[in-house]
């Protein structure tokens, strides 16, 4: 394991009844949660004198299963049944910062990624320090001494001490330098189909979501906000509730009109009466075909694109080749909608703000906090809970800022705001929209020799850059600074997004590739939504490999295996999911398509192969065969339930329509206009997995973006038709 | 003043008439386990039984179930043979929409003691999930079927395969 003992613990003083508490380096704030007099080796892990083993579990659970695996990866190097664990959602704390990116943050699926070396060491360091003790204890040498799930074991084999009796002198002991981890065949809960730890609570509805917060004499908030994004409010008139029963304070704040009243009914009814008037703002006559034409030119225009990768000399073959195949390809702006419209409760008491938010980052969700209601962050705790869905969505925290900014002007009174369905879909941070423009040249053999992908969309920085540097800064900085700072980070860094190429760097040999990025910010707001770049560029790049493979007149496996030899986790996953697919075995069945898509995201690499059937201008995806490489697997039952989720999920952006934009807003409203993949439309998906003992990859992301080439692909087989455009309509 | 049953239990409840149900239940009676999805009757995460028939509770004024029987996902007590086979299917991924499903599928196994994968499919319709665990739906109903009504049936007999394998 990487981490360095120093950087792990540090502040090794005698404090309070002669224990030790390790304090992690990277802060001099306590963690939230500790209890007084526990044995707490680290951040994550305190164990009680009582025998409580509790851990904070620094993710956020919004449906991938962090809960689970994360506590198993710390229970296996502590030797601690992770089932019998108390897991608490971890306060903000420096030390819950995700490595990759600075921040507080659950997303790039980097939770197991991330979570699998310090993890276990912290279980593995904590366990060495109740070994030591129980050896002090017993005057043994250490190596006589062994754990078995909670307790250390006496060579005698019949003297035994529990983990919570060797918590005080475990508190004592020299932090062990150089701990080996297990070996995999050890392992006890790793790899292992453990039941997830919260499916008990979640399936008698007692999971607390944001919504489900509870405050003695709490009162409901909704947010009347302007249609057209980037519009402001110009005037409401408090007199057009007259009548309305149970409101009881109506006010401005920086996104609209706040209701607050005794419940949401009472709420959602003013709302819906309210007269406002608004400023439309800067694109209050936009729509969807403007800003298409808007990214043609840009792309078309004298800006030269950013080059996420450039190898060999693309113009150069272009010139001289005589067999160039163009395409151009499109996906609309995409919604996350979660289950869980967005909420936040807030309460503002004595100069302290306390959060409970169904958040995705808890720092960023305080620092946004403090910069709309003027509280320090200091003064601001924030309580995560359960997600009801996340998807990126809650990366965003529009709605704690919304909250902050309306319990702080209810002094004394616990706020929870509540967004409708309407609300979480008109303002919601879309997947951009993008326009590709793809060639590729193919020599006499049908050999790819070069390969020029440009594409056009929103910078996800450019959504995100403002929040992500309230996060990076630290505290102290004041509020306002961290906003400016983070605009003009967003703007400057938004023409040099390489996150927009994630996902269009291509596995396959091509000496000669460019791939190049130009912003065009709409004014529509855009942001992660599950795989991020991965989910239109994977789209894109497999989709035309597809047609070069028909063009060169090969097989589309073929012509995949063929220049994969410098990808062979690319070529295995392929390889398992053709066998297990039976690729070649194609039922004779009228409307019969099968499609196949590969591609790498997050650390891992998923090929599938889809089935579907045409009818006149209808089609069903009838059978969905996936295979994943994510190195070694926690729990092999999550990472199937992550694939078959990520495919219906990734489903439902091929299927259904995507959202529309008409002066300036967004046209649809809930889930009969924004239709989202029904249980009667989900197909059969079958996952295996390929045997690995590299590190864990990411899973929550991964199956989503090679679903829509592999449907448009099948649909190709089935009728000759090469869809190019998201959805997939025939 | 609305009377009805709750869970078994007659309880009065001085709200709007015009209310949804699902308020009423959520705020007026702290029955947090039924969730607000869309208040629109489109996803299915408020559905509870009403006179034991899966109904959505975030478009059902509480003046109009006044005597009714209502049953939520509290009322089932986590010991129904539906919540059983969620758990032993590992069904739930965030769990929002689950006493939703739940709730309806208790519904059609009510009726239904033997449903058809299409019987299924038709009856689940109405509820969103966008974890994507419908696979495993589809599959707890049929395992709760067997749990409810024919204990002497084995899941094989009914091809119903046991959780999740997963191959190498």
């Amino acid at each position: 394991m990487k981490l360095s003992r120093r950087k792990f613990l540090v502040g090794s003083g005698i404090v309070g009844g002669g224990l030790l508490l390790g304090v992690s380096l990277r802060n001099a704030q306590p963690v939230p949660h500790t209890r007084a007099g526990s044995f707490q080796p680290n951040a994550w892990l305190q164990i009680t004198p009582q025998g409580e083993v509790i851990f904070q579990l620094d993710k956020a659970e919004m449906g991938q299963g962090v809960m689970t695996s994360l506590s198993t990866i710390i229970g296996e190097e502590l030797d601690y049944d992770p089932a019998n664990m108390i897991i608490e959602f971890a306060g903000v704390n420096p030390a819950f910062k995700n490595p990759q990116m600075g921040v507080q943050i659950t997303g790039g699926s980097t939770a197991v990624m991330t979570g699998w070396e310090p993890l276990r060491e912290a279980g593995a360091t904590a366990r060495a320090m109740l070994l030591a003790a129980a050896a002090k204890e017993w005057q043994l040498d250490v190596t006589q001494c062994k754990t078995d799930n909670g307790f250390v074991i006496h060579p005698d084999g019949q003297q035994r001490s529990s983990y919570g009796d060797l918590a005080a002198l475990a508190a004592q002991q020299e932090v062990p330098k150089g701990i080996v981890p297990k070996k995999p065949e050890n392992y006890r809960w790793i790899g292992k189909s453990l039941q997830r730890f919260d499916s008990a609570d979640k399936v008698q509805g007692k999971t607390q979501f944001g919504v489900d917060v509870v405050l003695p004499g709490m009162a409901v908030a909704v947010v009347v906000r302007c249609p057209q994004f980037g519009g402001k409010l110009k005037s409401f008139d408090e007199n057009s509730l007259a009548g309305v029963s149970g409101i009881q304070k109506v006010f401005a704040i920086h996104s609209g009109v706040a209701i607050v009243a005794n419940g949401y009914w009472q709420a959602r009814k003013a709302a819906m009466q309210l007269v406002v008037e608004w400023d439309k703002g800067p694109i209050a006559t936009l729509d969807s075909a403007a800003i298409l034409t808007a990214q043609k030119e840009a792309l078309a225009g004298t800006r030269k694109p950013f080059s996420v990768e450039s190898e060999g000399d693309v113009s150069a073959v272009f010139a001289t080749a005589s067999n160039i195949i163009k395409a151009e390809y499109s996906a609309p702006f995409f919604h996350h909608s979660p289950m869980e419209p967005q909420n936040c409760t807030a309460q503002y008491v004595n100069n302290h703000m306390e959060l409970w938010a169904p958040t995705q980052t808890a720092d960023i969700a305080r620092a946004v906090a403090a910069f709309y209601s003027g509280i320090e962050p200091d003064n601001i705790t924030v309580n995560s809970t359960f997600l009801g869905g996340g998807f990126g969505r809650r990366g965003y925290v529009d709605f704690a800022g919304e909250a902050a900014a309306i319990a702080v002007k209810m002094p004394g009174v616990p706020v929870k705001l509540m967004w409708s369905r309407e609300d979480d879909m008109q303002h919601d941070y879309y997947r951009p929209a993008t326009f590709h423009q793809i060639q590729a040249a193919l020599d006499e053999n049908g050999q790819v020799i070069a390969w020029q992908h440009n594409l056009v969309g929103t910078s996800i920085l450019k959504g995100f850059g403002v929040d992500l540097m309230r996060g990076l800064l630290p505290a102290w900085v004041p509020p306002a600074l961290a906003n400016k700072a983070g605009h003009g980070f967003a703007n400057f860094v938004s023409d040099y997004d390489i996150t927009m190429g994630e996902g269009a760097k291509i596995p396959y040999a091509v000496a000669n590739r460019s791939v190049g990025m130009v912003h065009h910010d709409a004014g529509v707001p855009t942001g992660f939504w599950r795989s991020v770049s991965h989910s239109f560029n994977a789209f894109i790049v497999e989709g035309f490999i597809d047609e070069l493979a028909h063009a060169a007149g090969k097989d589309p496996v073929e012509f995949r295996r063929n220049v994969l030899g410098n990808s062979p986790r690319h070529l295995a996953a392929l390889d398992l999911a053709v066998e297990k697919s039976n690729w070649k075995m194609m039922p004779r069945i009228a409307g019969f398509g099968r499609g196949v898509a590969v591609h790498e995201s997050f650390g891992s690499v998923v090929a599938m192969v889809v089935d579907v059937i045409v009818t006149g201008n209808q089609y069903v995806v009838q059978r969905i065969v996936i295979a994943v490489d994510c190195g070694l697997v926690v729990n092999p039952d999550q990472v199937v339930a992550q694939m078959e989720g990520g495919a219906i999920y990734g489903l439902t952006a091929v299927m259904k329509n995507g959202v529309t934009i008409r002066d300036g807003a967004c046209v649809q409203s809930n889930f009969h206009d924004l239709p989202v993949l029904r249980i009667h439309e989900s197909p059969s998906i079958a996952v295996h997995i390929v045997p690995s003992t590299d590190k864990p990859g990411g899973i929550g992301e991964v199956a989503v973006p090679p679903v829509a080439p592999a449907v448009a692909n099948a649909i190709f087989a089935a009728t000759g038709r090469r869809l190019r455009d998201l959805p997939l309509v025939l | 003043m609305v009377n009805f049953f709750l869970n078994d239990e007659a309880v009065s409840l001085d709200v709007e008439p015009d209310m949804p149900l699902l308020w009423a239940l959520r705020e007026g009676l702290q029955k947090t386990g039924t969730k607000f999805g869309c208040g629109q009757g489109l996803c299915g995460a408020c559905t509870v039984l009403v006179n034991g028939s899966p109904t959505r509770s975030c478009v059902l004024p509480v003046a109009s179930i006044a005597g009714q029987r209502i049953t939520t996902i509290e009322g089932l007590q986590g010991q129904h043979a539906v919540q059983q086979a969620w758990l032993s299917e590992n069904v739930s991924q965030c769990g929002y929409c689950q006493p939703g499903q739940i709730m309806s599928a208790v519904g059609l196994l009510s009726q239904n003691t033997n449903p058809t994968d299409e019987d299924i499919l038709t009856a689940m319709s109405g509820n969103i999930c966008r974890c994507g665990t419908y696979p495993r739906i589809v599959k707890a109903i049929k395992v709760a079927a067997v749990a409810l009504q024919d204990k002497t049936m084995t899941l094989q007999d009914r091809n119903v395969q046991p959780a999740s394998e997963v191959q190498g």
